[in-house]
């Protein structure tokens, strides 16, 4: 017969249902958010740095600098406009400017952006080859890793591009894509796209035989390195009387990490608050059940129990109810990052569920089980005082 | 077994000394502890259990001396050496019936051997409640219960039983019955009964009686 203090302390815990419940939902939902909000955090802060990777400006048409970035960067937004593309090589040609590489965009292949770049692009985010080999020729496609993933794709599959960048409804049948090269993953926003020739996403708008004058071919946007710090400052002079701009990604990430930090902020407050009350249940559940156990706590005693025994059995109590609340809310939170997930990925096709827990996890873990104790620790110290012929008197 | 001598308490400053008679009660023997209400009964009980400390006198029970030990020594030594069957019947709610009577074997010495469970299944069969082994004790009469709280004092086979008023809210033949099943199971232990309960006062040629301050 198995009678230790852990066997105890769970059957003390499952003969008060609801109180247990109540206990267990705050503070699971409380670890819940707050372990949510970390995982989310982090995964959306390193999917923002690992796309900056060495771009320090971008080069687009003018509009919100923010809009810029997001479009061109980590394509989750409507581009601003599209730039003439001599004169982006003008911009590319200035001796603060080290290297551009060139996009081209305004069609889709099943929501999949296609984008007009060159093998630069590719070079420049690490991505290696899985099959095939990079474009070479017009309309010819390597597709990044989730894309060709979701969509099937094969080397020598070919399709259609629609006109925009979701939309399915102007397909464009006179021009076909085919597939030549699928790209390994590497977590970058290349998995995500259908990458071809500049001049698939010029001609592809074309009647047969039509030709774009060179003078007129357009890009949607340039990322630039800068060979000197100063290019910050001068380029966006330069750029005054066009209808171009620069925009920095590492600062309008920054502003949009701050703008996010406001309401992660609040979030985290009414999780630490939920977590608060839930402690606060811990305590008042153990205090009650010093109250409502007295006797039992008093016949312990003449049985055999020393005072440290009661003690610790009422602290295991608040140790079990905190574990097992921490442990339902990082299981809350992955069901929660799975469905945030999910939605991330359909709307922007970047896969940011992650299920590890995180060193800050565990610190909340160990945090939360601690403080937990304690709850229990404080009202528990009644039992040490226990009047054991005084408690069975009044019973 | 049991040595009382010269033993007085109070409960407080303010409050009245309480004298208790000497007696002796031999290993094997069984005796009564007679009283009214209001004549220290639960008091001296509770002294010779170790839970209230006399101001003076020797205090020996199953070869211990009560004054001179430490209190957790007493809470250890109560689980090992002693049975006690309260008035009323004390169980811990959130655990089954047999895991109730298993308890002190579990608090004084920190594992339920399998010879122990052996006898709780016996005794709970001679006391006629096998079937309620596994019921919570709330779900008990209060027959059922004081029959289980006699097993949980002698499962652990102690040396000294004591009972406080184990017939008290029962009928005559409950009574019989209950003292019948405590002597048969106690036979081998020293059995000290404390009531107020004329019924079983001729029972035991052993017997002491408290007399209030006052009288």
């Amino acid at each position: 017969m198995k009678l230790g203090l852990f066997y105890q302390a769970w059957r003390n815990i499952a003969a008060k249902p609801l109180q247990t419940i109540l206990s267990l939902a705050l503070l699971s939902f409380g670890v819940g958010m707050v372990s949510l909000m970390l995982l989310t955090e982090k995964q959306v802060n390193e999917a923002f740095q690992r796309n900056i990777k060495d771009i320090d400006l971008v080069l687009g048409a003018k509009g919100s600098p923010l809009q810029l970035i997001l479009a061109n960067v980590y394509h989750i937004d409507a581009p601003t406009g599209n730039i003439s593309q001599r004169e982006a090589e003008k911009v590319l040609k200035h001796p603060y400017i080290e290297s551009g590489i060139p996009l081209a965009y305004g069609d889709n292949h099943e929501g999949y952006r296609i984008v007009g770049t060159e093998h630069s692009y590719v070079e420049h985010y690490g991505a290696t080859l899985a099959k095939g080999k990079l474009w070479k020729s017009p309309f010819e496609v390597t597709a990044g890793a989730r894309v060709a993933e979701n969509l099937g794709l094969r080397i020598g599959d070919t399709f259609f591009s629609a006109h925009g960048l979701k939309d399915q409804t102007d397909i464009h049948t006179n021009k076909t894509f085919t597939v030549v090269g699928i790209l390994n993953s590497n977590g970058s926003v290349v998995d995500q796209l259908l990458l071809t020739p500049m001049e698939s996403i010029w001609n592809v708008h074309l009647e047969d035989g039509e030709v774009v004058d060179a003078e007129t071919r357009e890009i949607t946007a340039m990322l630039l390195k800068k060979r000197n710090p100063l290019a910050v400052l001068t380029i966006p002079n330069t750029l005054r009387e066009t209808n171009m701009q620069v925009a920095l990604p590492s600062i309008e990430v920054n502003r949009l990490t701050q703008r996010f930090g406001v309401g992660t902020s609040a979030l985290r407050a009414i999780a630490i608050l939920i977590m608060a009350l839930s402690f606060a249940s811990i305590f008042i559940s153990v205090l009650d059940n010093i109250r409502t156990r007295r006797h039992e706590l008093a016949l312990m005693r003449t049985m055999g129990g020393t005072p440290s025994t009661l003690y610790r059995l009422l602290l295991l109590e608040g140790g079990l109810l905190s574990t097992a609340g921490t442990a339902l809310g990082l299981a809350i939170s992955r069901v929660g990052m799975m469905t945030l997930g999910q939605l991330v990925e359909s709307q922007f096709h970047y896969d940011v569920a992650a299920f590890a827990i995180l060193g800050s996890e565990w610190a909340l873990a160990g945090a939360t089980v601690l403080v937990g104790l304690l709850a229990a620790a404080i009202p528990a110290r009644q039992s040490l005082r226990l009047d054991i012929s005084r408690t069975l008197s009044e019973a | 077994m049991v040595h009382v001598e010269g033993i007085q308490f109070r409960y407080g400053k303010d409050s009245p000394k309480l004298d208790f008679p000497d007696f002796r009660c031999a290993a094997g023997e069984h005796m009564l502890l007679l009283g009214d209400s209001g004549t220290g009964k639960t008091t001296l009980l509770h002294l010779l259990c170790g839970m209230l400390r006399p101001e003076s006198g020797v205090l020996r029970v199953a070869d211990r001396d009560l004054c001179a030990t430490s209190d957790r020594d007493l809470d250890v030594w109560r689980g090992s050496e002693l049975g006690i069957v309260f008035q009323r019947s004390h169980f811990v709610q959130s655990l089954t019936v047999a895991e109730n009577l298993a308890l002190p074997h579990q608090l004084a010495r920190g594992h339920v051997p399998a010879n122990a469970i052996d006898r709780l299944s016996s005794m709970l069969d001679r006391l006629g409640i096998a079937h309620r082994a596994n019921a919570r004790p709330s779900e008990l009469s209060v027959g059922e219960q004081q029959r289980a709280s006699i097993a949980r004092a002698l499962l652990h086979q102690p040396k000294v039983v004591f009972a406080d008023e184990p017939t008290s809210a029962l009928d005559d033949r409950n009574a019989e019955a209950v003292m019948n099943i405590l002597e048969r199971e106690a036979a081998s232990a020293t059995l000290v009964v404390v009531t107020h309960d004329q019924r079983i006062k001729d029972r035991y040629s052993n017997c002491v009686t408290l007399k209030s301050a006052d009288s």
